[in-house]
């Protein structure tokens, strides 16, 4: 079975954002970068998958412009055994990037596709359930267990009131939520091996699907500031506070 | 103009999330139409169709829908799409979930988490976790949108019900099926409704530890949350999560304990009415937004903090 798993390039989450002044979006020139953090777990999940036996080939994707090899990298670093890039310079939605992936999950036929349950840039959470719509397969999404049971997969979901568990047929889509695992860090001879697998390098035109924008980013700002308060001193006194001033209690 | 939305039902009544987001459909203008799903459910029903604003509720009355999953409702969503001009739902994990599968059917780039409305086509929504707030336009004639829940005021229900229609659908796809629910089972009220938060991060220590909060708490009629941290730790499960990654909440009240303030978690929480920080760090980032700071040792403050209440 190959498992695919699409792999985005986000800002570091543990760098600071800054709106850019022109209200145009997020500044990210000089900006370190990294694979998103969801996408790490799936690529992790991949990799367990294919070393329990289940999972015999482990493709990783990534749609965006040419750093986006880098992402790819990581991922053959962590264990993925090659890379499709499909370059393009624009930022696509989650829908053309759920498009693309629709038709090379048609040529590559995996039994599965992990994604992550959202980039942490624009928060979507969208694309996984979109491809599964594309492809007329089932989704198990937030996932934070999965286990394979012949043609079906038990996917145990992270879901407002606790987990709930339901069983999909094979191929489906999995999207990844924090618990399902401890992504693995690179070892140095991984990354030197990763150096030689192979990364395909495509454009949206080879998938020939509508890609043109739907949504227009009209302006981004900064949030507004909430200011900090005053310091009590004591247990007492923040009570009264909230009794008498803030009235909340 | 008119829009369906999907209401979510727990335990015979209508999902607070739900009733919440709902509000959102009435800047949309036009007729508002409302999908619930499952049977023996009249409670709920009965609940739903009082709902301000609502000129019909559709009733999908079907055993099979009782847990929703997003193969089967997309599907029956689509079968009466061409009824309607916007979708919406409450970004729940529910809500999450079916939204963007019907999106793609429906070829519509979807607007998630929408905190306001500008006009028929244009929303206001954040991104990088609330840090920065993108206004976005759709091009799309049909429109999906999911709701943040706290961004809206909680929908009225008057005294009388709107028209409802029950629908059986067939033809439900089998790709799917729902195995088993196992629901955290707490006396305290759920943190996505409660009016008092009280969250515990790393500085707990452990997840015993949480039952300081759970003492306050219960003084406060509160909920308890969890940072992103006590979370990793393995203290409390992940639906104690309060941040980006977990719930986001607005409280009257938001009690943060032990808590640093990373932005993921900030993000959670911030739009709460009055933040206290309890933290023994004064340099916390957390103290930056807090209308109350006070700086001491949790483990001191919280048997205090239970006895002055």
């Amino acid at each position: 079975m190959k498992i695919l798993v699409p792999v985005k390039r986000v800002i570091d989450p543990y760098v600071s954002i800054r709106v850019k002044s022109d209200q145009t979006g997020v500044e990210t020139e000089n900006v370190k970068m990294s694979m998103n953090p969801f996408c790490e777990i799936a690529v992790e999940e991949a990799i367990r998958l294919k070393e329990s036996g289940l999972a015999t080939e482990i493709i990783a994707v990534s749609i965006g412009n040419q750093t986006c090899q880098e992402t790819i990298r990581t991922a053959l670093a962590m264990g993925a055994d090659r890379g499709i890039h499909v370059l393009i310079d624009e930022t696509l939605e989650p829908l053309s990037i759920a498009k693309i992936l629709s038709k090379i999950v048609e040529q590559e036929s995996p039994g599965l596709v992990i994604t992550g349950k959202q980039a942490i840039d624009g928060d979507n959470n969208q694309t996984g359930q979109m491809l599964a719509a594309l492809t007329d397969m089932p989704q198990g999404t937030f996932a934070s267990k999965i286990e394979i049971e012949g043609e079906k997969i038990n996917v145990t979901r992270e879901v407002d009131g606790g987990l709930q568990t339901i069983k999909l047929n094979m191929p489906a889509i999995i999207t990844t939520d924090l618990r399902l695992n401890e992504p693995r860090y690179a070892s140095l001879p991984n990354i030197m091996k990763a150096k030689k697998k192979p990364i395909d390098q495509k454009t949206p035109q080879d998938y020939g699907v509508d890609i043109a924008p739907r949504i227009k980013v009209l302006k981004v700002v900064e949030p507004p500031k909430r200011q900090a308060g005053v310091k009590v001193e004591s247990v007492t006194e923040l009570v009264d506070k909230l009794k008498n001033e803030a009235g909340v209690i | 103009m008119t829009t369906l939305f999907f209401i979510e039902h727990v335990n015979g009544k209508v999902n607070n999330q739900s009733l919440k987001a709902i509000s959102a459909t009435k800047d949309l203008g036009g007729d508002v139409h409302g999908l619930i799903a499952g049977s023996n459910i009249d409670a709920a029903v009965e609940e739903a169709s009082k709902i301000d604003g609502l000129k019909k509720l559709i009733h999908v009355d079907n055993e099979e829908f009782n847990n929703v999953l997003a193969e089967k409702i997309t599907a029956v969503i689509l079968g009466m799409a061409d009824s309607y001009d916007f979708f919406a739902a409450a970004a729940t994990t529910t809500g999450k979930n079916v939204m963007p599968r019907l999106s793609a059917k429906l070829d519509v780039a979807q607007i998630s988490e929408i905190i306001g409305i500008e006009s028929t086509d244009t929303f206001i929504r954040t991104i990088y976790a609330g840090n920065a707030i993108a206004t976005v336009q759709s091009s799309d004639a049909k429109k999906v949108l999911t709701v943040r829940p706290t961004a809206f005021q909680t929908a009225k229900i008057k005294p009388d019900a709107c028209e409802v229609e029950k629908i059986n659908p067939d033809n439900i796809p089998a790709v799917s099926e729902y195995v088993s629910e196992e629901l955290t089972k707490s006396d305290r009220p759920e943190l996505t409704s409660a009016k008092i938060i009280i969250s515990g991060g790393r500085g707990m220590q452990n997840g015993e530890n949480f039952e300081l909060l759970d003492k306050v708490a219960a003084k406060l009629g509160a909920a308890v949350g969890a940072s992103r941290a006590a979370v990793d730790a393995g203290f409390v499960p992940n639906d104690y999560q309060v941040g980006q990654t977990g719930k986001v909440v607005a409280p009257e009240l938001y009690i943060a304990v032990g808590i640093s303030g990373a932005i993921q978690h900030l993000a959670g929480m911030k739009d709460s009415k009055v933040i206290v920080a309890i933290n023994k760090d004064e340099e916390a980032p957390i103290f930056d937004i807090a209308d109350y700071g006070l700086v001491a040792d949790l483990f001191q403050v919280l048997p205090e903090l239970e006895q002055a209440l």
